[in-house]
């Protein structure tokens, strides 16, 4: 593709494809580099530390009614203002993970200003579990987050509501949004969700990706 | 790997034996992908279930396929699976690109997957680079095909009938040896991969590829999808009466996800 100054680039694919893929002969240096490769991989490791069980491992699953998720600075900032308090809700767990954005402790004692991934629970009824994720969980950690948590927890009858947000540039509309009045919600609900939801659902070609979308 | 959707009842809705497994690979300009969307939604397949994986970015909106307000709140997600019983057809949509490193595990358990459900082939529709074309692929028609020995054997005939063309293999070492030849597919995603794969493991595959560049790539799904139309007729190719040419789009629907595929509408203060 020739750009307005005549060299020729290479025009990104939209389909994402990484060619250094391709299925190659492995040599013994490229298995030594690969295992070097894996070491690096296992920082990517993420590790869930429940604060109740001793050596911070929970065994058995939590049993859990309401589970809340705040994914994001914004969605933090909202359940740090609005619902969490230190009366009636105690932490019971961090998340612990690097990437090459942020990286979070185990450390409880956080600042709105940091990166971190704890989980509260409701003292009047523990069955109600709340997480304030203000970290970016990468691509390839969103799976391996959602199998560690989600495989702590007892899942029948459990009701998951995840709070997030996306730039009003990102949403797709007929209508410019620059006359769009924001900020505005959407939603998106399985079919096992029967209540009333407070807000429009999310139009098609509207997505939402990263870890509330897994 | 593959979630049925209707976990409980009856489990004929994904009973694949003897089925054509319709796919597509994520390679440049989405063809294969846009290509599927077209099929899915002109045929108003039923989604059976969808692929519990860790190999595709994640991610969620409603029904693109919605044609009213009632069937647009069904959640769609990265990597789901369709099926039109009466074609003996399924199809698996991907929407998303693949997460670094889990190209190899995805194609290992798709088609451990494909061996299980005791599908009869699978049809890969994906794309390559115009711009690696050589000389002799610049002239005549766009679209490529390649097939396992194993389909070789059914439909190498057919192929010839409809006067298809191979897709050539390229000097493995250009300039040094022209007499070792490979198949390279620039662009094309795991195309390559989940076809050598399926040669080894006896596989009916048949790859069915153009070449384009990234743009808007509308006009060339229509041409794929036809192009797979040719062989397995999954509509019938209208002709119009008015005058004497086909319009190449005119018998396939256009999803209505498809909107605002270049962006929003304009702010008036930009006049």
């Amino acid at each position: 593709m020739a750009t307005f100054f005549g060299e020729v680039v290479v025009a990104p694919s939209r389909a994402g494809l990484d060619e250094e893929e391709e299925a190659r002969e492995e040599t013994p240096e490229d298995r030594e580099i690969r295992r070097e490769l894996e070491k690096k991989r296992c920082r990517r490791e993420i590790d869930v530390l429940w604060t109740w069980k001793s050596g911070g491992r929970a065994e058995e699953p939590l049993v859990c009614s309401r589970f809340i998720v705040a994914i994001g600075r914004n969605a933090a900032a909202f359940v740090s203002s609005f619902i969490l308090d230190s009366v009636c809700w105690e932490v019971v767990g961090v998340v612990k993970l690097w990437n090459e954005w942020c990286r979070t402790s185990s450390t409880t004692n956080v600042l709105p200003t940091d990166s971190f991934c704890l989980f509260y629970r409701l003292i009047s009824d523990p069955t109600v579990l709340l997480c304030q994720c203000s970290c970016y969980v990468a691509e390839d950690q969103q799976f391996q987050w959602l199998e560690k948590v989600f495989g702590c927890m007892q899942k029948e009858g459990l009701q998951v509501t995840i709070l997030s947000t996306c730039p009003v540039a990102d949403y797709k509309t007929q209508e410019s949004t620059l006359t769009l009045a924001s900020p505005f919600l959407k939603a998106l609900k399985t079919k096992e969700f029967q209540e009333q939801v407070c807000c429009p659902l999310l139009e098609q070609p509207n997505i939402v990706r990263d870890l509330p979308a897994a | 790997m593959f979630v049925p959707c209707d976990r409980g009842g009856d489990s004929s809705a994904s009973d694949f034996k003897g089925f054509t497994l319709l796919m597509p690979a994520v390679s440049v300009g989405n063809v294969g992908q846009l290509a599927i969307d077209l099929v899915i939604s002109t045929l108003d397949m039923t989604k059976v279930g969808y692929f519990y994986t860790n190999c595709l970015v994640p991610m969620v909106g409603n029904n693109p396929y919605a044609t009213a307000e009632e069937n647009s709140t069904e959640l769609s997600i990265n990597a789901e699976v369709y099926s039109l019983p009466s074609k003996k057809l399924v199809v698996l949509q991907i929407r998303s690109p693949f997460i670094k490193n889990k190209y190899r595990p995805f194609c290992e358990t798709l088609l451990s997957w494909v061996k299980s459900s005791k599908c009869a082939r699978v049809v890969l529709l994906s794309s390559s680079h115009a711009y690696q074309r050589d000389d002799e692929q610049l002239l005549g028609t766009p679209l490529r095909y390649l097939l396992t020995p194993d389909l070789e054997k059914a439909v190498g005939g057919l192929m010839q009938e409809l006067n298809w063309k191979e897709m050539e293999k390229v000097a493995a070492y250009p300039g040094i040896n022209d007499t070792d030849k490979v198949l390279h597919i620039p662009g094309g995603g795991i195309t390559k991969l989940l076809f050598t794969e399926s040669c080894s493991k006896g596989i009916q595959m048949a790859v069915l590829l153009k070449f384009c560049s990234e743009g808007d790539n509308i006009p060339d799904a229509f041409l794929l999808v036809n192009y797979l139309n040719e062989w397995l007729q999954l509509v019938k190719t209208e002709v119009s009466t008015s005058n004497s040419s086909t319009d190449p789009s005119s018998q396939w629907k256009i999803p209505s996800s498809w909107r605002l595929l270049f962006g929003n509408g304009l702010p008036p203060a930009l006049f």
